[in-house]
């Protein structure tokens, strides 16, 4: 609009270029007219005709085209083009090798098995198509005129839709009418990108203004817009009226197809996209196809299979042409002519037999393996689907397996990368305390209450469970009041996004909002700021009474007031009330959005504002004011804006003062305002907001209300105040903060908040003139603040600063002339939009900064130990500060405080790259010093099967990696990764990155996550999960080779681009271990043995070649040849590949070392696979050879002699897998039970049914002769025993010298519960220094170790003395994070050992070192602490550089020549703690080690 | 992101009732069954591959083979076989000159005797076998080149034999029966057996042709065309094998049970044998009483009536005469099997 009445020059003259351009033009945009104007929707003249209709149909195929397609579709696998080739080869006379349409059996078989699963997917798809399509709405109906019910499908592009409250999109609608009094309208995208915060959309603003209803017919306007596209965040077009005005349109004006209508009881929109034009429906891409790391490998075999099959057709042919050739020109009787009567040449013959002996052996290529894999697949998933362990009963989610064909690639990941917030900790934002104006409070009684959260977590989880489903249903009744076709929608979208929404719904409606949890709203305020709070606002309530200007308050009073509204107002929080379902509280004084032009902005510095009734509130004269409004904007509209504005300013400002202490509004007295504070919800988008927010309530400063324009905040003594809201500059990643500009209502300044990160807010704070005294105290609050905040970071809680500025109006109107142009500008609004940020955010004043605690989730600790344990190497990658992270690696033990950290920060590409020559020095000099102790390490490793110590187990693994992993952690910010990831440097990263043990990068951007991850994959060939849960991870979940999504608060999309969807990190745990570990050996071993059996059946046939000239003639009935795979050993295998266990869950979680043999693939290495086809021709050399010797020069006849070698076979074959079964449950027993019997039936069947029918074979009555002969059961007992004679052996000697871990782990299980645990419990105990809490800090204060770090420090010659002052203040900074962290952190690690300590069970009353001790005496040193800061002042900058919060006693600093102070690589070392705890073993659990050792040397 | 984020199949998904039905129903918990099936807990035998557990196991298995092996060795070793090679290779041979100058094409047979001495006498009843080697009778062509059809009576079979019969389909129009390479090289011999008593007299010892087929191959699978009446007219307009000196209704004019199709030395042959070295039962010679052995030691004379060509594909014919035990023939081989593996294990496991 302001475009339109600025330059309406500017505004022609593109039109005149559109319509010159107009052809091309057409392309790209989408023009749509009403409806309305044009008898037929369908007709010629309406120019919407060509647009897809809102029918949906999401199938595949037709009646007709189902045959044809889907045939066409399967054929796109190589191996079902190659079995058909095979079948339609045995039409050819001269090669046929079994009955041509017997041997098509197989290749319809499974074709049609895919063929029906197909169809039937197609089927349930129409059916939900047709169920969608046939939903009603409201459509404008002209000859009617009114609103009538249609399906969705009838209705088009241009229709005007009307929607009722909780009515579901059905399509892209442009809003153009609300019943809402700010012509809003909200919706829940729950569907699209599982958010269930409500969105606000906007009535399109040239119908913004209509006063009574909406009238279609009176509608004119033409729109334009962009081509359908699936960017749901996007939206851009403009509507012309009638009168040749163009106003834009924005994606804040469309209404997107699936999302729910709430809190608006109409709305009455335009459809502009239609069906499968909508972005709902361009968003839909089927599940992704990822090939494992299994199949791959498999895939190599299976070529290898080929490669054999055609060495052992062309032997068989070169054989055949000999043969023939040896009896020259006399024929013998049996070698019968060709069917014309002519002679076959030896070569010809030869030739022919090629590809008969392709069919006979095409068995090799096992047509059953990708069925049957499929199969095992889906059992796998639905196992993990019904695990109960992976379910979480707090939102009534359990695991979500996306993928279904990668469940064995979770059995091999090698490294894992982790985002933090929302993975490893909860996403709970908990205030935890903050800092006015340089004063700390501590807020004790709030962590003291969240501690006891946490201990009652356990039982909460089970409370809120049951009380949960009564108040749900509730809701849900209530909520689908509307209709049933509504029901059925609502369901389907549950089902859309996943229960994780759906239960986020349900708690919504019932008790509690997103973010919301007693947990997170419950604060315990601070007395002391409470006390202040209080008087402070007394103090304005006098003040406001007896009309004192507000800058008399004491700046620190007037600091806490405003500290406490910037975290009421600086934020996008709706409020809502609970009685009635996201119906928003109204509370209505005036009527105004935010500032979006200058005839706005004039508008509401004009004096006239306040006499036309701006505090009504009233509809009737909402209604007079708009009218007025419109009638002062025409006149303002002429003159240059800012003369006027400068004119107004001066007039306005005296009169400010006495318009905001005008008395509160009457409405506040209102009806409509019934509602206890206490029962407000308040919608964040962030969990931080939420939690600033809950805090600010506790000091009895709430938000009551939020509407466009004005905040309405309630005070103590001063009621409800409300502030015009003038404008809201979004929160963006990289300003890393949001401002509000409001009025402040008291003082009637336009006042800016804004709310940061730390290193944003502090760039930004005005420096302080250091002449006042003024100057003096802000630079201190500013000193101590950044004082504190390190302590906050060192806590690792969250921190944010809050600052405020206030803005004369010269200013403001100076920065919003440009903001506006910004505003409205065409192209590159956002750059526009951000610059004017940046302007308006500077000199900003210090108010005071929070620290919110995130919790981590339950059991990260333990988990990421046992992951490591499982060898895995772990990164962190979070957009966190460094500092936060840090202590959060801490907390969660991915940083082991014994282990050195290796801390890169370089602001150059030249200062990264020598950083990290210098970091590979280290590591290679560290390894030197070290060998002596690895080598000590591994030599125990290798007495003890069990102590594949996590360091040492990559490096088993040694072709992939060269380096040793040390006790080393990498810890690298976004900056410095940027560098390192440059072509040039990222092999020395990598090299630096896979000798450290854990890795974390600080302030990384999803697109440096996903860098990482893809760096990492592709330079190391391993294999990578990457595990997140918000929309900053979805690109690294995207490429990494298995991606997970915690489908947590932050919404769906990471869930929607990951394969698995966890509902909390620690499943991740027996995820991996158990379930990858599980999936990964019983695919990995059913692959093998499909290769042996295929192998094995078919050298039979070949050994038979020896024997019939070469001919391709088969013992081996055609009707078992074919169905063999089929029917006969199909069954067992399924069953052993779905639920073969090795080893049990328990043990595996007890003992992750066990999953190195999937990162190892020692279930399937390459030589496995020679080794099974060595096996398999031993096998059938045995079970051709015994029949064929105990039959030699008998009667025997083809058939006869083959049926048991058939029979042998299948028996070897079912023994055989009894030998790789580890678990026997009745269900194997069943199967092969089965697969004997369906055998035998079958072949008496086949062998009595019919005499003449089988030719050649002609089996008639072959098998019931059989089993009268005593000879047949003889052979069907030696022939198995000797042929698994071997192999047995071999295992039962595996098992006994040289056993695997995984055997072991499966001896483990055999014992009974009680020794078990003892074992492994004692293992942990020993194990100790990962899961034993740290060595008391305190006591550690010596003087840095020597010996080994000596020759480092000689190594680099810049290392101490140069370090002089740095040195000295990192003792002193280490000395002062040493107490709060350890105070906070001791109930932290306790709650996290506790649960270990329970699994230890009898052995922690032996082990009296473990709990309790480290614990120090936390409220003497915080007073201690306090005192070092109050020192320490000056000094700070210098140990925020460095990493706080290391207890260990030495560190080594290096100072690069070129470097500044960022740019320094730490290295710390402690003391030999580990050796320590080596030694620390108590006396009386000696002989429990003894005992396990004697275990080890007896096994 | 989003974009990409959104999945078809659940979009408009599948509405599976599994969500609250009906808006009153009760809400369903997703909470997966605590069964043992599902949680993958189902009692189960862990077997543990350790010398401990599976030495035992072998040592039981060798306990067991030996005894059997040692069973079947010796049964095996009471059966009496006698053989002889008749081929005629050899110049000392009585058929060498049959054998030389005899082809498919000789109209005049060749006869021979060989004479031999039973070491032993054979007590049960001795079955009589021609052995043929280096026969490929499992040859892929051979094996499928014969009408199941025709052999089993169908008359349009017998008048248009199936194409796998090529090129023994037709001879001179007119369809061959019964058709097929494997009926064209029938074994053709004669075999007849004389005990030389002590006075030198040839007694022809009774040779039963009775009951050398299978039953189910003699009753069921092979018929003869309109029954076993008039054989003559049932084959009329069909053509005898090439190779065949008389037509299929000639093979024994003597007994219309074993004539046509349903003769048992033709449904012998036509059981095709497994390996290039085989035998085929021929006749039997029944115990005549329980004093007497049925052949007892001294000397005997074959007479054969040479017709049957194997020096072209380096064959040799055989004349078998043995016992059979329950379990067949003699075959030593099971025995030493079992005992071989049987032995192992028992070492295996003793160690």
């Amino acid at each position: 609009m302001a475009r339109e009445s600025e330059e309406p020059g500017m505004a022609k003259a593109s039109k005149v270029k559109r319509q010159r351009k107009k052809k091309p033009k057409e392309n790209k945009t989408r023009t749509v007219h009403a409806n309305l104007l044009y008898d037929n929707a369908k007709g010629e003249e309406n120019p919407n005709r060509n647009y897809a209709n809102n029918k949906i149909k999401t199938t595949k195929y037709t009646v007709l085209s189902f045959l044809p397609k889907n045939l066409f579709e399967q054929f796109h696998r190589f191996a079902n083009v190659y079995f058909v080739f095979i079948a339609l080869l045995n039409f050819v006379p001269v090669v046929n090798a079994f009955q041509p349409e017997l041997a098509l059996a197989p290749v319809v078989f499974i074709l049609s098995v895919t063929a029906i699963k197909d169809l039937w997917e197609d089927y349930r798809r129409h059916r939900s198509d047709q169920e969608i399509n046939h939903m009603d709405c409201l459509v404008y109906n002209r000859a009617e005129r009114r609103y009538t019910e249609r399906y969705w499908k009838e209705v088009r592009v241009g229709d005007f839709i009307r929607l009722r409250c909780n009515e579901i999109l059905p399509a892209d609608v442009l809003l153009l009418s609300s019943s809402d009094p700010d012509r809003l309208c909200h919706i829940e995208t729950a569907t699209l990108d599982g958010e269930t915060n409500l969105k606000q959309r906007q009535v399109v603003r040239s119908f913004f203004d209509l006063d009574c209803d909406f009238d279609p017919l009176k509608y004119n306007g033409i729109i334009e817009c962009e081509k359908p596209n699936n960017d749901l965040n996007r939206f851009r077009g403009y509507i012309i009226h009638r009168s040749g005005r163009r106003d834009a349109l924005y994606k804040e004006n469309l209404l997107l197809r699936g999302c729910t209508i709430r809190n608006t009881e109409e709305a009455v929109g335009i459809v502009i996209y239609a069906g499968h034009e909508t972005k709902a429906m361009l968003n839909n891409n089927g599940p992704r196809y990822k090939r494992s790391k299994l199949e791959r490998q498999m895939n190599v075999d299976v070529f290898w299979c080929v490669i054999i099959l055609l060495v052992m057709c062309l032997f068989a042919a070169v054989g055949h042409g000999l043969w023939m050739f040896q009896y020259g020109d006399k024929r013998p009787v049996f070698d019968v002519l060709s069917p014309e009567g002519t002679d076959l040449s030896p070569i010809m013959s030869a030739i022919y037999l090629f590809l008969t002996m392709i069919i006979v052996f095409q068995v090799l290529i096992p047509i059953s393996l990708f069925v049957s894999i499929e199969i095992v697949k889906i059992c796998q998933v639905y196992f993990i689907h019904q695990d109960m362990d992976l379910y979480d009963e707090e939102t009534d989610s359990h695991l979500q397996c996306r993928a279904l064909n990668i469940t064995e690639d979770l059995g091999q990941m090698q490294y894992i990368f982790s985002d933090k917030t929302g993975t490893l900790t909860e996403n709970k934002m908990v205030f935890r305390r903050c800092t006015v104006a340089g004063v700390e409070y501590s807020h004790d009684a709030n962590a003291r209450r969240l501690a006891m959260y946490q201990e009652m977590d356990s039982e909460e989880e089970d409370c809120t469970s049951h009380g949960g489903t009564l108040p749900r249903r509730d809701s849900v009744t209530s909520h689908q009041s509307a209709r049933v076709v509504l029901r059925s929608q609502s369901t389907k979208s549950h089902r859309r996004t996943g229960s994780r929404a759906e239960a986020k719904r349900a708690s919504i409606l019932s008790k509690h909002t997103a973010f919301s949890s007693p947990m997170e709203k419950d604060i315990t305020p601070d007395p002391q700021l409470l006390d202040k709070v209080n008087e402070c606002s007394s103090q304005m309530d006098f003040m406001r009474f007896h009309n004192q200007p507000m800058s008399q308050l004491p700046s620190d009073l007037a600091d806490i007031i405003d500290f406490f509204i910037a975290l009421t107002i600086c934020n996008t929080v709706v409020v809502s009330s609970p009685n009635q379902p996201r119906q928003k509280v109204r509370m209505r004084f005036e009527l105004k959005s935010p500032v979006k032009t200058i005839e706005d902005f004039i508008k509401r510095f004009t004096p006239s504002r306040l006499t036309s009734g701006s505090n009504s509130s009233s509809s009737s004269s909402l209604i007079t004011n708009r009218s007025s409004n419109r009638g002062c904007s025409s006149l303002l509209s002429s003159p240059s804006a800012e003369s006027t504005l400068t004119k107004l300013d001066e007039e306005q400002s005296p009169q400010g003062m006495e318009h905001s202490f005008g008395p509160v509004p009457p409405c506040y007295n209102g009806n409509a305002w019934n509602l206890e504070d206490g029962e407000l919800r308040y919608e964040a988008e962030s969990p931080d907001e939420a939690a600033l927010v809950y805090a600010a309530r506790a000091y009895k400063c709430s938000l009551v209300g939020r509407l466009p324009d004005q905040v309405t905040v309630e005070l103590p003594h001063l009621g409800k105040l409300s502030f015009e809201l003038l404008h809201t500059l979004c929160f963006d990643s990289t300003r890393k903060r949001m401002s509000v500009v409001v009025r402040h209502p008291l003082t009637d300044q336009i006042t800016v908040y804004t709310k940061g990160a730390d290193s944003a807010i502090m760039d930004l704070i005005r420096p302080p003139d250091t002449g006042s005294s003024k100057g003096k105290r802000q630079k201190k609050i500013v000193s101590r603040t950044q004082n504190y905040l390190n302590l906050y970071a060192a806590d690792g809680l969250r921190t944010l600063c809050i600052a405020k500025k206030i803005l004369s109006k010269e200013q403001y109107a100076c920065w919003l002339q440009r903001h506006l142009q910004a505003e409205t500008a065409i192209q590159g609004r956002e750059e526009l939009l951000f610059d004017s940020a940046l302007r308006l955010e500077t000199n900003l004043q210090l108010l005071g900064a929070t620290g919110i605690e995130d919790r981590l989730q339950d059991g990260v600790p333990e988990t990421i130990a046992s992951l490591r344990k499982a060898g895995l190497q772990i990164w962190v990658l979070t957009g966190d500060k460094q500092e936060t992270a840090v202590n959060i690696a801490y907390a969660c033990k991915l940083l082991d405080p014994e282990e050195e950290i290796l801390t890169l920060n370089a602001d150059s590409q030249e200062a990264c790259a020598l950083l990290l020559e210098e970091s590979l020095h280290y590591i290679q000099a560290k390894f030197l010093c070290s060998s002596t102790d690895q080598a000590a390490k591994a030599f125990h490793s290798n007495f003890a099967p069990f102590e594949i110590y996590p360091s040492s187990s990559p490096s088993s693994s040694s072709h992939t990696t060269p380096f040793t992993v040390l006790q080393l952690g990498l810890v690298i910010d976004g900056r410095t990764l940027a560098y390192a990831l440059d072509k040039s440097l990222e092999d020395k990263f990598l090299a630096v990155a896979r000798s450290c043990r854990s890795v974390l990068c600080c302030r990384s951007t999803p697109l440096q996550k996903s860098m990482v991850v893809k760096l990492v994959r592709n330079k190391l060939k391993v294999m990578t999960l990457a595990i997140g849960d918000g929309a900053n991870d979805v690109s690294m979940i995207q490429v990494a080779d298995v991606g997970v999504g915690i489908s947590g608060q932050e919404g769906m999309q990471a869930v929607m681009a990951s394969d698995f969807a966890l509902p909390r990190f620690r499943y991740l745990q027996k995820l991996l271990l158990v379930h990858g570990h599980w999936c990964y050996s019983r695919l990995a071993n059913m692959i093998l043995y499909f290769f042996y059996k295929n192998a094995m059946f078919v050298a039979l046939i070949f050994w038979y070649q020896f024997y019939c000239g070469f001919s391709g003639s088969a013992m081996i009935d055609q009707w078992y040849l074919i169905f063999f795979n089929l029917m006969f050993s199909a069954f067992p295998q399924l069953i052993t590949g779905t639920l073969d266990k090795d080893v049990s869950a328990e043990t595996l979680q007890q003992l992750p070392q066990l999953y190195v043999n999937g990162q190892n693939s020692e279930e399937y290495k390459p030589y496995m696979f020679w080794m099974n086809m060595i096996d398999a021709f031993y096998q059938s050399l045995v079970c051709f050879f015994i029949p064929y010797f105990a039959y030699a020069d008998s009667d025997v006849d083809l058939f006869t002699w083959g049926t048991p070698i058939t029979t042998l076979a299948l028996l070897t074959i079912l023994v055989h897998l009894g030998i790789e079964t580890k678990t026997w449950t009745w269900m194997n027993w069943l199967s092969i039970a089965f697969s004997t019997a369906l055998f035998f039936t079958v072949a008496l069947c086949y062998n009595a049914s019919c005499p003449t029918c089988y030719t050649p074979s002609n089996p008639y009555w072959t098998m019931q002769r059989l089993l009268q002969d005593p000879l047949f059961y003889l052979l069907c007992v030696i022939t198995p025993v000797a042929a698994l004679l071997p192999r047995y052996f071999y295992r039962a000697c595996q098992g006994t010298l040289f056993p695997t871990p995984v055997q072991v782990g499966r001896q483990l299980d055999k014992l009974p519960t009680e020794t078990r645990r003892n074992i492994l419990s004692l293992r942990r105990v020993k194990a100790g220094s990962a899961l034993s809490p740290k060595p008391p800090f305190l006591s550690l204060s010596k003087p840095s170790p020597k010996g080994c770090n000596k020759k480092d420090l000689r190594s680099f010659p810049s290392s101490e003395t140069s370090q002089g002052p740095a040195l000295q203040m990192d003792e002193q900074g280490q000395r002062s994070p040493l107490g709060p962290a350890d105070s906070n952190k001791g109930p932290l690690d306790l709650y996290a050992i506790v649960p270990t300590e329970k699994d230890t069970l009898p052995y922690t009353k032996d082990t009296p070192k473990l709990p309790e001790e480290p614990r120090p005496p936390s409220t003497k040193d915080s007073e201690c602490l306090g005192k070092t800061l109050e020192a320490s002042d000056v000094s700070l900058s210098g140990w925020i550089t460095s990493t706080p919060l290391l207890s260990q006693t030495g560190s080594v600093q290096l100072n690069l020549p070129p470097a500044g102070d960022s740019q320094c690589v730490k290295y710390t070392r402690n003391s030999d703690q580990r050796l320590k705890s080596d030694h620390s073993i108590h006396p009386a659990q000696r002989t429990e080690q003894g005992a396990e050792q004697s275990l080890h040397t007896t096994l | 992101m989003m974009a990409s984020s959104y999945n078809a199949k659940e979009e408009d998904g599948h509405n599976s009732g599994a969500s609250n039905n009906g808006g009153a129903g009760v809400v369903k918990s997703k909470k997966p069954d605590n069964t043992a099936f599902k949680q993958q807990r189902l009692p189960a035998w862990q077997p543990i591959l350790t010398a401990g557990t599976v030495l035992p196991a072998f040592f039981v298995i060798g306990l067991i083979f030996i005894p059997i092996g040692i069973g079947l060795f010796v049964s095996s070793n009471n059966i009496k076989e006698f053989e002889i090679d008749y081929t005629g290779v050899d110049v000392n041979n009585p058929c060498y000159n049959c054998a030389k100058n005899f082809s498919w094409n000789s109209t005049t047979p060749c006869l021979c005797s060989v004479p031999f001495t039973l070491e032993q006498p054979f007590e049960s009843n001795v079955f009589m076998y021609y052995g043929l080697s280096n026969f490929y009778q499992n040859h892929r062509r051979y094996v499928k080149s014969r009408d199941d059809s025709q052999l089993n009576g169908d008359q349009s079979a017998l008048k248009n034999p199936s194409k796998e019969c090529e090129p023994y389909r037709t001879s001179e129009g007119q369809p061959i029966a019964p058709c097929g390479a494997i009926a064209n090289s029938l074994f053709n011999d004669t075999l007849e057996l004389y005990y030389i008593d002590s006075n030198g007299t040839k007694n022809t010892i009774p040779l039963v042709k009775k009951g050398i087929a299978w039953w189910t191959d003699k009753h069921v699978k092979f018929r003869n065309p309109g029954g076993n009446n008039n054989l003559t007219v049932a084959f009329q307009g069909t053509s005898k094998p090439v190779n065949w000196r008389k037509p299929v209704y000639e093979l024994d004019p003597s007994d219309p049970e074993n004539n046509g199709f349903i003769n048992e030395d033709f449904i012998v042959w036509m059981r095709t044998a497994a390996l290039p070295t085989f035998r085929k039962l021929y006749r039997i010679i029944q115990k005549k009483s329980s004093t007497t052995p049925t052949l007892p030691s001294g000397k005997y004379l074959l007479d054969i009536t040479y017709n049957y060509p194997v020096l072209s594909f380096d064959g040799r014919k055989r004349m078998i005469l043995s016992t059979i035990s329950w379990m067949g023939g003699k075959n030593p081989f099971l025995g030493i099997a079992y005992i071989t593996v049987g032995s192992i294990c028992f070492f295996l496991g003793v160690n």
